[in-house]
């Protein structure tokens, strides 16, 4: 009787354990290799054949299809350089510039990966469509309400995800986090 | 109290197993994965535009608004696959992932260097058997090796201004990817 319920107290705790970690590892997007500046993320390995079982397991589970890396780099924003979930209510502004690429696109999604609706069916700005400064830098607005300059609309959604994609772009495998490469800030300026 | 904690030491190592056998398991039973979802919309050796994504619907999560794309599910068994594409204004790439979504290679427009991308696709068995001599007639013919049977190639352009796309679309419309005819038995 005693082994019995000690087995399966052991079971128990192995499947707490084991499936727990699983849930853990895949909803939080945990992956080796990860490139952070700022708060932008990026998983250069993802787009390889070197493509990690966590990394692996958490594509399958999303259905995507990851950007292999000889044709760009994804750097992903769950929150603001200050740690705050990005909020859709509020508005946050973008600014600096980025590494050198031929091309960039930035894209807000939900959590889920989803476009979000709005009203003026805008989702991303390419490289190519942003209204610069003199010296080359940018402003970008994401807020629910219009805005002069560069609007990204939220559509006024709890949670969103940015997204940074980096075409034809030495940015990689080899890249080490640190100043050679600068990322856009990230910043909430007010909320309502 | 002791025989407890024991218990649960091995009940955490044990899961342990649990959580990595789970990760590794998983790609290999996942049903909506990208290539599960593109098999029924995709005819095999053939490419197929992908709708633009929406807020309403999407072929797959995070795809990337600014792209035209098309994808053509390859199946080598009967032989290796010749893909051409045309080269838009912009930016046009083309991507290759196995049955697995695991991206194995990918080339642009300016690693091509040409009008239009243009190779073939073949397995490592198919490349040993290639005649020798059509190697060297096809010396610049760029041979790109699947590691796997079947797979999916992702073929994109840029739109750097919504305004754009439609022409972007037209370009991508010419993209081919077609089996190579079986070649005759050598002698």
């Amino acid at each position: 009787m005693r082994l019995l319920l000690g087995t399966l107290f052991a079971l128990v705790v192995a499947a707490i354990v084991g499936l727990g970690a699983t849930y853990f590892a895949l909803t939080r997007g945990a992956a080796f290799g990860a490139l952070t500046i700022g708060s932008w993320t990026a998983w250069p390995k993802t787009g390889t054949t070197e493509i990690d079982p966590y990394a692996r397991a958490s594509i399958a589970r999303s259905g995507r299809l990851p950007l292999a890396l000889g044709d760009g780099l994804t750097f992903l924003a769950k929150t603001d350089d200050n740690g705050r979930n990005l909020d859709g209510r509020c508005d946050v502004v973008l600014s600096g510039i980025t590494p050198a690429a031929r091309f960039w696109t930035l894209t807000l999604y939900n959590p889920e990966g989803e476009l979000v609706p709005n009203s003026i069916n805008r989702y991303d700005f390419t490289s190519q469509e942003i209204v610069r400064r003199a010296g080359g830098s940018f402003e970008i607005v994401v807020a629910p309400r219009a805005s002069p300059g560069n609007w990204l609309p939220t559509g006024g959604v709890e949670r969103y995800i940015l997204a940074l994609r980096f075409y034809d772009t030495a940015v990689g495998v080899a890249t080490k986090e640190g100043r050679e490469i600068p990322m856009p800030a990230i910043k909430t300026r007010s909320c309502p | 109290m002791i025989r407890w904690l024991l218990l649960l030491l091995g009940g955490a190592l044990l899961g342990g197993i649990v959580h990595l056998a789970t990760i590794i398991i998983l790609p290999r039973t996942a049903t909506r994965d990208a290539y599960a979802r593109l098999t029924p919309i995709a005819p095999v050796n053939s490419v197929v535009p992908l709708p633009a994504p929406t807020p309403e619907k999407a072929t797959m999560p995070f795809m990337d608004p600014a792209f035209a794309s098309a994808i053509c599910r390859y199946d080598l068994s009967k032989g290796p696959l010749k893909l051409s594409v045309p080269v838009s204004l912009a930016y046009t790439s083309v991507s290759f992932y196995t049955d697995k979504d695991i991206a194995y290679y990918a080339i642009n427009d300016r690693s091509a260097g040409r009008r239009a991308i243009e190779l073939d696709l073949m397995t490592a068995e198919q490349h040993a058997a290639m005649p020798e001599n059509e190697n060297v007639t096809a010396a610049d013919l760029l041979i790109v090796e699947s590691p796997t049977l079947t797979g999916v190639i992702q073929i994109r352009a840029l739109a750097p201004e919504p305004g754009l796309m439609p022409k972007i679309q037209n370009a991508i419309a010419g993209a081919k990817c077609v089996q190579i005819a079986e070649p005759a038995p050598a002698r």
